[in-house]
Formats: structure tokens, sequence, C-alpha cells
């Protein structure tokens, strides 16, 4: 071959559109996805009546009134009805939903940080720090959720900040498992090992190439904790552990109103619907978000 | 890179290198039991063996990616970790590794550039530094870089994600490189691509490499000198020329003999080697290739054959090595 054939016409550089990145492409296909869109929306109105429910409620939550207790939907101005002292019940299922939603992200968010570095910790260190960190895991997995938080929160006593601990406590060994099962099988593979052969240091490789193949799988699990969050709050708050009265919290007027089940079963049925609508709403955006993650990358 | 030890100084010298991996419950996998050899500068060995041998144990070995049990590494006359010697960092940065083309050998969520450029950073340059010598990279195993840069892997195809890989390694400016079935997994068309490739950067940049591969006509055709390994131990060394013209030891003959011919004359009617190796774990005593060797006599059981100075045409057998003791060692001498 003579090199007047290789002499082709230089091609003029050509400028190709910014490609979009792996979390560009995640956005992409949320979007696609009808039913995590309107569910994003539902999530966000519920965000959004909450922060600013002083400015949309109708009634001040902790007004009571002696002579309108227990009123059915649209009495007198009151949309969804009064509870037993008399308290308007949108308003406090509007100012409950903060509570609601800080006992349901809260904790979550805590455990993400402290189960997901613990678990890569274990995973990638492996040996005898891995087995303490999942060995110490595995004796809180010994007792069921649900009776772990209401121990824990019992012991150290009521209240908001005490019980969003005590669900943090629950949630970290299971975030923990999580993280170490995705750092192992990511620590075992070819380009870590092609890492470690540039001479790199521990921090290096985990920061570059273990966090980022880790973070999808544990903010998967950790959306869909969210909603287990809000409800295992409210249970805390029905059995007097989590927040205290007269604050407004679903999980307590759900407590305080069943005893008027017979009289108003409609008012009564409000806050444990609005428990349902929002863990609803996080568990369905938390399976969209799954699917969206799950781009083809090998 | 300074060439330190000079021309006739060999780039690696391996010397007893052995690992055992321990099993749960007792024992230990043999992988790697006592493997010697050199490379000399600006040349390619060729490593072959069927699969389970060692030779990807030994590969790690040679980067200290897997710490020998016993056993030393010269890099260039410098001895690998001791006092006054060459240091881990260092040789990792003058030896390197290219991986099979598989799904993990790239980071899923990097673009093709930060993979490369991962090197570069490690050594402390700065990010725009890095990519440009990332680029440069690409730009040697025919990648263009505003093309592929951006890329990730499972936009590329085998023999691009092969050329990445090849980038990454590069991108540190290494002397040695480890191709451990560099092309194993590519089509045979890409594979030509990806050989002609690593043929004409070894001119370019003066490599010298390590090759291993299961793929007898890919081995002879790219090295110089061959090592063929059978259960963790050399079988058989020499000139590549040499040793598949003359093969000395009977595992090298057989596995040449299972090679596929084109001629239909002599085209492979029955396996000329049966059955599995045995089990690392609990290698046979004395030679190790004993229980599937159609030559073998009780002297091959007791004692183990000596592999021979790793100069010249050596094979651990008793039948090449006169007085011991084998019935056709005589007609050897």
């Amino acid at each position: 071959m003579n090199s007047q054939t290789l002499a082709l016409p230089a091609a003029a550089p050509v400028r190709l559109p910014p490609r979009p990145g792996y979390w560009g492409m995640v956005g992409g296909r949320l979007r696609r996805d009808p039913v995590t869109v309107v569910f994003c929306l539902l999530m966000l109105a519920i965000v959004l009546a909450a922060v600013f429910a002083p400015l949309i409620s109708p009634f001040d939550p902790y007004k009571e009134s002696i002579i309108f207790r227990l009123k059915p939907f649209g009495y007198r101005g009151h949309p969804l009805g009064t509870d037993e002292l008399g308290r308007d019940i949108l308003a406090r299922i509007l100012y409950g939903g903060r509570s609601a939603l800080l006992m349901g992200v809260g904790p979550v968010v805590f455990a993400g940080l402290v189960g997901g570095s613990l678990g890569v910790l274990a995973g990638y260190a492996g040996g005898w720090v891995g087995t303490l960190v999942m060995r110490t895991m595995d004796v809180f997995y010994a007792f069921p959720s649900v009776l772990l938080a209401v121990a824990i929160s019992g012991a150290m006593g009521g209240g908001m900040l005490n019980g969003m601990i005590a669900l943090a406590l629950v949630f970290i060994p299971a975030v923990c498992r999580v993280a170490e099962t995705a750092t192992t099988q990511v620590r075992g593979l070819d380009f870590v090992e092609a890492a470690r052969a540039t001479g790199a240091g521990h921090l290096m490789i985990v920061r570059h190439h273990l966090l980022g193949n880790v973070l999808a799988p544990v903010l998967v699990y950790a959306s869909s904790l969210v909603s287990v969050s809000i409800l295992l709050a409210s249970g805390l708050s029905f059995l007097g552990l989590g927040v205290r009265p007269p604050v407004p919290d679903w999980g307590l007027m759900l407590s305080t109103l069943r005893q008027a089940i017979y009289v108003q079963p409609w008012v009564c049925a409000v806050p444990g619907a609005a428990i349902f609508v929002t863990s609803m709403c996080f568990n369905l955006v938390s399976d969209g978000l799954r699917s969206a993650m799950d781009v083809r990358l090998r | 890179m300074p060439d330190r030890g000079g021309p006739a100084q060999p780039m690696l010298i391996a010397a007893g290198l052995r690992k055992h991996f321990p099993i749960p419950g007792g024992g230990a996998v043999r992988a790697v039991d006592g493997v010697s050899f050199s490379v000399a500068k600006g040349e390619t060995l060729g490593v072959v063996g069927e699969s389970g041998c060692g030779k990807s144990t030994l590969a790690r070995l040679l980067l200290h990616l897997v710490r020998p049990d016993a056993g030393e590494l010269v890099f260039d006359g410098e001895a690998v970790g001791a006092p006054r010697g060459i240091t881990l960092k260092e040789l990792r940065r003058q030896a390197q590794m290219v991986f099979q083309d598989s799904a993990s050998s790239l980071n899923p969520r990097m673009p093709a550039r930060d993979s490369v450029a991962f090197g570069p950073r490690v050594l402390g340059r700065g990010p725009a530094q890095a990519a440009a010598e990332a680029d440069e990279a690409l730009r040697r195993v025919g990648l263009d870089p505003m093309q592929f840069g951006p890329r990730y892997p499972h936009e590329l195809s085998g023999g691009q994600k092969q050329r990445v890989n090849i980038a990454r390694a590069l991108a540190l400016q290494p002397r040695l490189v480890i191709l451990d079935e560099a092309v194993s997994a590519l089509d045979k068309s890409v594979e030509a691509q990806v050989l002609s490739l690593l043929a004409r950067l070894k001119r370019e940049l003066g490599l010298t490499y390590v090759f291993i591969s299961h793929d007898l006509a890919v081995v002879r055709h790219v090295s110089d000198r061959v090592l063929v390994m059978y259960l963790g131990s050399v079988a058989e060394s020499g000139p590549a020329d040499d040793v598949f013209a003359r093969p000395l030891h009977p595992y090298t003959r057989v596995l040449l003999a299972s090679r596929l011919s084109m001629d239909p004359d002599r085209r492979v009617e029955q396996a000329p080697i049966v059955g599995d190796p045995p089990s690392p774990a609990n290698p046979p005593s004395g030679c190790r290739f004993r229980t599937r060797c159609p030559h073998a006599e009780p002297v091959c059981a007791d004692r183990v054959p000596s592999p021979g100075s790793w100069d010249g045409h050596q094979a651990a057998c008793h039948m090449v090595h006169p007085g011991s003791g084998h019935s056709a060692a005589a007609l050897a001498a």
C-alpha cells in the first residue's frame, strides 16, 4: 500500500452534541414514565402543603371548641369536619404532614449516610473488619423491626427526635447490608483491579470507582424505606411514643379519633387516608426510580 | 522512563514465585507453585496453558495485585519491595496490565476518557492535564478522543473497549505491559486489528510484553519466547520457534496436537488429551503431568523433574534429562 492511497481528505472536526451523563439518562427515563410523573407531582403537592401549611390552612390547628366536636365533613366551614376537641381536621392534616414527612425522610437520610458508609467500609475492607460490622448488624436483625423501633424509642422516651433516632437505628442494618452487598460485588471486578494496578490508594479507588456503582442500589433501597418510615412513625405516635400531643400528627390523630369511629367514621378515616396516600406516593416514585436507574450499563 | 539496568539487564526476573490460596477447611489451591522466568527488554514472552493452570494468578503476581507467598521479582535490576529496591507504587507505574475484555474491565459509570485519565490523576496530574494525557493515549490506540472520550462502556464495541483498556495501561507510560488474555474474547477480525495495534505500539514505544493466552496460534504469532504452564508450574520454556517446532515436554506436544488444522489430512480425529487437569489443590506427586502423560513411568511419580535453567530451550520432564531414570532419557542423551 503506498502513501497516496492513505491520503484521505482531512475530515472537519465534528462537534458532537453534549452527551447526557448517567443521571441525565435516568432523568430522561423518569420523565417518560407517566405513573411516576403523576405521583411525583402528588408528592410535591403534599410536600408543598406541609411546608406552606400556615398560609393555606383555614383554621388554627390548636384552636379547640367545646361546642363543635366531632362534626361531619363540611360542617360550618370545616371541610373535613372536627375532631374530639373541636379542632379543624384539615388544618391538623396539613400541619401533620410536616411531622410525617420529617419522620419519613429524616431517619432514612441518616440511616443512608451511616449505614451506607458502614456497608462500603465492610464490603471494601472485607476480612475481620467486614465480619465485625456485618455481625453487629445481624444483632439488630434478630428483632422484628417494629418491635425494635418501639423498644428503642420506649427506652429513650417519647418525642419526635427520639422517634427519629429509633427509626434510623432500625434502618441502618438494612441499608448497610445493601451497601455491603453492592460493594462486595463491585470490589471483585476487573476495573477495580486495574485501578489498583495504577498504584491508587484505597480512598481514591473508593471515591472514583466504588461510590458511583454503589450509590444507585442504596438510593433505590432508601427511597423505598421512606414509606416504611412514615408508617412506623405513625405507629409510634399511635402508641404514644412518637410525637406528643397536642402537636398535630397523623398517627396521633388516628389514635385519638379511634374512639369516635362509630360516631364519625369518615372523619376518623381521614388521617389514615393521608398516611396511605403519602406512603403510596413514595412507594410508587421509588419503583419508578428503580426502573429508571436500571439503565443498560454493560 | 529511563532505562536503568542497561539493555542486557532483563526487564523482569521472576524467581520461585509461589501463591497458594487457602481453602476454608484446610488445604490450599496451589495456583502458582515455583515459577521462574525472565523477560528481556523489548521482547514478548508468551505464556500458554489450559484454563486453571495459574496464568492469570501469575499475571497478578507480577504486579503484586496478589501478594506472592514466596519468590522474588526483580524489575530492571531492582528487587520489588526490598529495601533499596523498587517500590510497589513505582513498579505499578512502570508495569501495567491489560485485562481480558469483559463486562467488568471498565467502570460502567465512567466515560472512557475518565477511565483512562484515572492513572494520570493517581500520579498527581490536575484534571485538565490528566484529560489531555488520556486523549493522547486514546489517539495512540486509534480512537478519536472527541468521539469516544465521552462514551460509556456500554456504548463501545468489544474491540473499542479493548482499545480503551490498552489506552488505560499506556496512559501511565509503562515499560512493561502484561496482557492477560487481552484478545481472547474478541472476534477473530477484531482480534487481528488489536494484535497489529499491539505490535505497532510495541515498536513505537519500545515496550516489553508478557502475553498470556490459551490460544497457541496467537501466542506463536506474537511471542519471541514462550512459557508453557501446567497446573501452576512451568512445563517448558524456550524460543517460540523452537518450542513450536520441536516441543520437548509431552504436555506441549499434546497441546500442539490439539490445535485445529486448516489441512484436511491433518484434522484432529481423536482428542490427543482427555479429561480435565487434576485439582491444583491436590496435585499428583512427582511430575504433575504424569496422570495424563502417555510416557509416564514410576520415576515420574517419585521425583519432581527439574525445570532446568530458564535460558535456552528447557523442559521439566525426566525424558529430556539424561540419567533421570526414565527409559526414554537414555535415548535423549
